[in-house]
This record gives structure tokens, sequence and C-alpha cells, in this order.
């Protein structure tokens, strides 16, 4: 399989980027990491005529902690996110999920970014940063803007981003004191693609659960927000009783389908089991 | 248009003229005549394309060439040394039979090189995730993990 030809354009800012976009419309297609789209490239799926390559541009690859966030750069490698002491020390439930994703090499050469835009469904970046209240910067010719995590996805593969703008950061904000979280994924193999994301992040005020995100993955055209689940959740004191309850409501907020890795009953099966999980174990981060 | 690159390869500069679209792993093998770099899958998946770029293993079906230019790259045939002599890792694979058709071998050896650089003492486990990312038809894993405890820090 070798790759369609193609003319590589080497932006040197993110602005020219976005006007390269903007000239070449749909014949042309960024590239950062390109573990996704050279594959895409290779079965034909796109055959894009210019390649922007994002590789050129030196400030896109950082992990800054401001005074109430971190901003992760689009460009920051899966690796260089588990490497990172900052991503440890401020959101450990964010730092052990890359080691969850794909293969070494694959984690070398493949970004954050690149992960998010290519907005598969079981994207593995996405829950825990959903439930952390993450930020999108896209940057386009008309200036830059913030979006939701949350609201970046419309689809399988698809997301809010124009044709002429770029995503260039994402930014987690500091989490409250006594906050914990986790991301469970169950995948055939390990190197594989989750067949079930879930991600839990809480925040307790001694017993009484203050405030919980619960988001899934890999059960939906997007990651979705199990907001039912939630609000079973809230406000309450949690038991083992609440957390069962939670877990079923989880399940049925999903709307999985039969595929090549899994079967829809047992994704929803695995919803509710992996929901009581995330629960247990986000309370444990608390501690 | 072909473009001209400077791979550095194993400590050698090569400058090749190549087209836009080539990876690393084609250069390297129709253009440089290295072929010890196995392409099996294509798509990134199997590990047998996988070299050290710049101090970190990829896999080099999914490189742009001209991605590479200016950059160092280890490749299998720069593990040994230049008298022919194995690396302490290729014998330890010789020694524990971790070898059966020698496909996914280049790969293997090029991604436990750069775990045990990286992390000269690693467990089991540490192991077997860092090999993740090479698959063998052959052998089960299991010969090829002990070849590469057996030369970590403190392994027999």
């Amino acid at each position: 399989m070798r790759l369609p030809r193609f003319e590589y354009l080497s932006p040197q800012t993110v602005q020219e980027a976005c006007s390269l976009l903007s000239q070449h419309g749909d014949k042309a297609r960024v590239k950062a990491g390109g573990t996704d789209l050279l594959n895409q490239m290779k079965e034909r799926i796109i055959k894009p005529e210019y390649i922007i390559g994002l590789n050129s541009i030196s400030d896109l690859d950082y992990i800054e902690a401001d005074a109430d966030k971190v901003r992760i750069g689009a460009l920051t490698t899966l690796t260089t996110l588990n490497n990172s002491q900052v991503i440890k020390d401020k959101f450990p439930c964010l730092a052990a999920v890359p080691n969850k994703m794909a293969t070494v090499q694959i984690r070398n050469m493949g970004t954050l970014g690149g992960n998010l835009c290519n907005a598969a469904p079981s994207a593995d970046s996405a829950p825990i940063l959903i439930c952390l209240g993450a930020q999108a910067k896209i940057v386009g010719p008309n200036g830059d803007r913030l979006v939701a995590l949350e609201d970046f996805f419309t689809g399988p593969g698809q997301t809010v981003l124009g044709d002429d703008e770029i995503l260039a950061e994402i930014q987690v904000p500091d989490q409250a004191a006594n906050t914990g979280g986790a991301y469970l994924k169950m995948s055939r193999i390990s190197v594989d693609l989750a067949l079930v994301g879930v991600a839990v992040v809480l925040t307790m005020d001694g017993d009484t659960c203050k405030d919980i995100k619960i988001t899934l993955g890999a059960v939906a055209p997007t990651p979705i927000r199990a907001k039912k689940a939630e609000k079973a959740l809230k406000g309450k004191k949690i038991d083992e009783g609440l957390i069962e309850k939670a877990g079923k409501i989880a399940s049925d907020e999903a709307s999985p389908i039969d595929d090549v890795r899994s079967s829809a009953f047992y994704r929803t099966e695995i919803v509710k089991v992996y929901t009581k999980r995330a629960i247990r174990q986000a309370l444990e981060g608390t501690k | 248009m072909k473009r001209l690159i400077k791979l550095k390869v194993n400590g050698e500069v090569y400058e090749v003229a190549i087209h836009q679209h080539r990876t690393l792993a084609e250069v390297l093998r129709e253009e440089l005549d290295l072929i010890g770099t196995k392409e099996a899958c294509n798509e990134g998946d199997c590990g047998s394309c996988t070299v050290i770029l710049d101090g970190k293993t990829v896999t080099s079906c999914l490189t742009l060439a001209i991605e590479a230019d200016g950059k160092e790259i280890r490749t299998i045939e720069g593990m040994a040394a230049k008298d022919g002599k194995l690396s302490p890792l290729q014998q330890s694979f010789v020694d524990h039979g971790a070898i059966q058709c020698g496909y996914c071998t280049p790969g293997m050896v090029m991604s436990a090189t750069a775990l045990l650089e990286e992390n000269p003492k690693p467990t089991e486990d540490e192991v077997r995730m860092g090999i993740a990312g090479n698959i063998c038809r052959c052998t089960g894993y299991t010969k090829i993990v002990e070849a590469i405890l057996a030369t970590s820090e403190g392994g027999k």
C-alpha cells in the first residue's frame, strides 16, 4: 500500500497553516503525527493533494501550568503527555490514560490534538478530558475561539472545526480539592481501540458527592456525558447501593452498536460494570 | 517534484532525492538498501518496520521520509558493532532461542533496545508493555521476553 501522491507544505506558524487551509480548501489536510491520516490515505479513503505538515511549527508542543489551568499544545505527543510531571501532579487520572492507548511507537508519533480531531467515538483521550472540564482552543483566519471539549465532537470522525481552522491547544482547569478520577477502557487486546471507555471525575465533601462527571466512550456516535447517572449521585452520600444504581442508569444512557469489536449487548453490560468500578476508583483518588 | 533530503542513518549521512509521498520505510529499504527494516502490515500495527528516530521508536511505514530529513535514525543494521559482533541484546536473542522466522526480529530488537535504554531494569510487565507494538507470529513471545530480561540490568 503506497501513499497517493501529494505536495507537502511546511508552514512555520499556525496562522500560516490556517491560510494554507483556506487557500486549498478540501484538497488539503493537516498532518500532526499522521498515524490515523496516513492509514486513511493508504486505504484511499481520502486523497488530499496537499499535506500541511504541522510538525514544522515550533510552538504547538508544550505543557504549561498557568495560575488556574494547564495548557497542552495540540502537537504534544501521547508519550510526552504520559511522561509529564505536571500532568501527573495535577491530573493523575489523565496521566494514566496514554499508556492505555495503542503502542509505544504510535504514542511516540501520535498527538493529543490528532487523537481529538480524528474524533473516533472511542477516542481514549476524550472521556477523561471531558470529565475534567477541558476546553479546546481553536485557531482560524478570523481569530481564536474556545469550545468546551464535550461540545467539540459532532459525529463519528466529525468535529466543530471549520475547514480553515486548527485545534491549537487543550486547556484543563485546575480541579477542586478532594477530587479524584479514573478512566477504564475495555479492549480485545492491549493495543486495540476501546470497545467501551468510561471516565469518572468526582469531588467529595466528606461522604457527600459535591460534583461528578461521567463520560462514556465508544458507545455512541461521540463521547457522551451520562448526565442522568451523574444526577443520581450529585449531592448525595455515596454508598454501594447508589453506585449500583448509577451503573444501571449509565448503561441505559449509552447507545452502542454491534461491530467487529463487540456487541451492543455486551457493551451495555460493560458500561454498567465499568461505571461502578470507575466511581469506586475515583473515590480512592480523593483520599 | 523530488526533494533532496539528508538522512543520518546509523551514524552515516545519506543524501537522497525522493518523492514527497515516500515513507521512511520505503526509502530505507528501496533507496538505501537497508532491508533489515521490514514492511508487513504497512499500517503501523505490527511493528516490523520499527526504527529509532531522534531517540524514540516509530513505525517507519507511517513516517514521511521528508519529515525525517536531518534527523538521526537507528536501524537494525546499526545494532551490531562494526566488526560484526552482535549487541548484548542481539546475542541474548540468539542464546535464548527468541528468533524463529526472524521477520519480527529487527523491529523487536529496536523496540527492546529503546526500552532498555530508557528503563534499564524493567519488570516483566514493563517488558511486555514495551514490546506490545511488535507482533510475533511464531514464538509466543516467551523467549523474547526472557532474552530482554536477561539483558537488562540485574538480569541473568
